[in-house]
């Protein structure tokens, strides 16, 4: 199968888009990491590389999206959410403006960097800021899928993309709708819950689950907010739901799968995988998730203490 | 309007400033005298906007990136017509009068009240101009104690950077912050030059002299390749003797014996 990484699938998508006058593509000094390069290379009268100055590119962006542009601002998360926090909630949030906040390098998946780039709380910052939808896409494909779709989508969005490749997991005639989640693969002893590269560990853990007879249904909630609360139902069907994300346990996509459980008292067991409120360090992605407990086997025995419990 | 109209202009908006903090109980006066002659100058000569049409797309636009002098913003909205005076009833009341501007209220580019992002936005702005072939400038008006906030400093870098002879800063140079007098603080001191090695042209004026005041705007009009910051001297609390120079009177209202003390002095000043 072919891989790359969702930040690819970025850079793609706004080549694509290009052709919208409107799309003006914004930089933080790290073009060549976050892909906006490819987009510079193709329509450099509409990317500023605003230098290594995130307040003031989510600012600038505000202004131009308040004058009619769709203006996609780019860093890595840390330091696009992380400093910028009160700048999105102000010039963009608050104010209704027409900024896609995109950040790569998220999560363990970060891997040597180590901590200081290993965003972890960025989705649970985002989640909670009135205006504002949050997606995480899980291939390539979608991400490219998700920048066509914010073009059309008026108001402030934050998306979060990862460093490493990973496999690709749609094809070109996958449709991403918000609110949508998509089920890659059936099963009726648990559901687990997913987004970004852990859809991709999701998937391997429920191979080796099948290797026990135990079949599970991934789900791919790439539309964090708003969430998808009829998967979730359908979910809670199985008895058991796991939520999978490489984040901060709190706040992320486990938080908001909770939030649907509680709210509408769903009769389900449910755990969470994702980084225990701590940090972590630097080492490859492999070992990383081995260790902080995030890779499929992992996933899987969260599987198996659930539906043996 | 000539220059007597526009000086009579500033005394009534200082005044209706007064009243909507009295009249709300809360909000903040000081600053909101201190950019008076500043606002006057911009909104009845200098800019090119419509009322009756907000979002004319060839509009000057202005950014009160120092968010919290809503009570000399709303005085002015109300009295071009943004909006109708007998709204101003409802300021820092539930409402779209918010303590601190946000953009349901026409005229409101964009929210501020957290300082230091207003300068960033109208650099957005004065670059959206250029992409549009657009004609239109960009003013914000900065305090003097935001620009303590590193971000500004982001904002002036860029628009030297970019170019943007577009973009206007003017800083509202009162010399009072909040709870202390800006020098005290954290000295933001010497303007003119810290913005001119930022690549900026600058321009120092007394902030109450409506006659310089307008000068400078026509000659950043006439900018080219750098934007321009107008660094106006001024008094916190301009015209109210118990208010001048004194960081009390920056977010405090005043009570009804108060307000008719400084009404007075206004109209006699
Ligand atoms: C980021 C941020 N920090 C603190 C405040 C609280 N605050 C509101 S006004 C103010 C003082 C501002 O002083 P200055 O910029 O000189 O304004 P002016 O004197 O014109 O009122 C402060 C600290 C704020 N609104 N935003
Ligand atoms: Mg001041």
């Amino acid at each position: 199968m072919a891989k790359a990484a969702t930040r690819d699938g970025y850079g793609s998508g706004l080549v694509k888009v290009g052709s919208n006058k409107n799309v003006v593509v914004l930089d933080a000094g790290v073009s060549d990491s976050t892909r906006t390069n490819k987009f510079q290379e193709k329509y450099p009268e509409r990317f500023f590389n605003m230098g290594i100055s995130e307040q003031d590119m989510v600012g600038t962006a505000a202004g131009l999206a308040k004058c009619g542009k769709i203006v996609f601002a780019t860093s890595f998360a840390e330091f696009l959410m992380g400093r910028t926090q009160d700048h999105q909630l102000v010039s963009v949030a608050y104010s209704e403006s027409n900024v896609k906040l995109i950040a790569t390098h998220t999560g363990l998946a970060v891997g040597e960097d180590g901590p200081t780039a290993q965003a972890q709380n960025d989705v649970g910052m985002a989640r909670a800021m009135p205006t504002m939808i949050v997606v995480e896409p899980a291939d390539a494909v979608e991400a490219e899928k998700v920048v066509e779709f914010l073009v059309s989508h008026k108001g402030p969005a934050y998306v979060r993309l990862g460093r490493p490749e990973v496999e690709t997991i749609y094809d070109d005639s996958y449709a991403f709708e918000l609110g949508q989640a998509t089920k890659l693969m059936d099963g009726n002893a648990a559901a687990i819950i997913a987004s970004g590269i852990m859809v991709q560990e999701s998937l391997k853990a429920a191979e080796m689950l099948k290797q026990e007879n135990t079949e599970v249904a991934v789900i791919n909630m790439s539309s964090i907010k708003p969430i998808d609360k009829e998967a979730i139902r359908q979910a809670a069907q199985t008895g058991t739901i796991i939520a999978c994300q490489d984040h901060n346990i709190y706040g992320g996509l486990g938080s908001a799968v909770a939030e649907v459980i509680a709210a509408e008292s769903l009769n389900c067991r449910f755990g969470i995988v994702g980084i225990k409120d701590q940090f972590a360090e630097s080492g490859s992605q492999e070992e990383l998730f081995k260790k902080y407990g995030m890779d499929a086997e992992a996933i899987a025995n969260a599987v198996r203490k659930a539906v043996s419990g | 309007m000539d220059i007597e109209a526009l000086k009579a202009k500033a005394k009534q908006l200082r005044i209706d400033s007064l009243k909507l903090t009295n009249q709300a109980g809360s909000g903040h006066p000081g600053g909101s005298l201190s950019a008076a002659d500043i606002l006057t100058a911009l909104y009845y000569r200098q800019m090119k906007y419509d009322a009756s049409n907000p979002q004319w797309a060839e509009r000057d636009r202005f950014i009160l990136s120092k968010g919290h002098c809503t009570p000399l913003l709303y005085s002015v909205f109300a009295d071009v017509g943004y909006f109708p005076k007998e709204e101003l009833a409802t300021y820092r009341k539930i409402g779209r009068l918010t303590g601190h501007p946000n953009p349901k209220l026409p005229g409101v580019e964009i929210a501020t009240g957290s300082l230091g992002q207003g300068l960033s936005v109208g650099h957005g702005m004065a670059l959206a101009a250029r992409l549009d072939g657009k004609d239109y400038r960009v003013y914000v008006l900065l305090g003097d104690g935001e620009l303590n906030e590193g971000s500004v400093w982001e904002a002036a870098m860029s628009a030297a950077h970019f170019k943007s002879d577009n973009l206007i800063a003017i800083v509202d140079n009162n010399k009072v912050a909040q709870d202390s007098i800006t020098a005290e603080l954290k000295g933001v001191e010497p303007l003119g030059r810290k913005f001119e090695s930022f690549g900026w042209h600058a321009i120092r004026i007394d902030g109450h002299d409506m006659a310089a005041i307008l000068n400078a705007l026509e000659e950043a009009a006439k900018a080219k390749g750098k934007p321009t910051a107008i660094i106006a001297d001024t008094i916190k609390g301009k015209g109210v003797s118990f208010m001048e120079g004194q960081p009390k009177w920056h977010g405090k209202a005043p009570d009804a014996e108060q307000l008719k003390k400084a009404i007075a002095e206004i109209e006699n000043g």
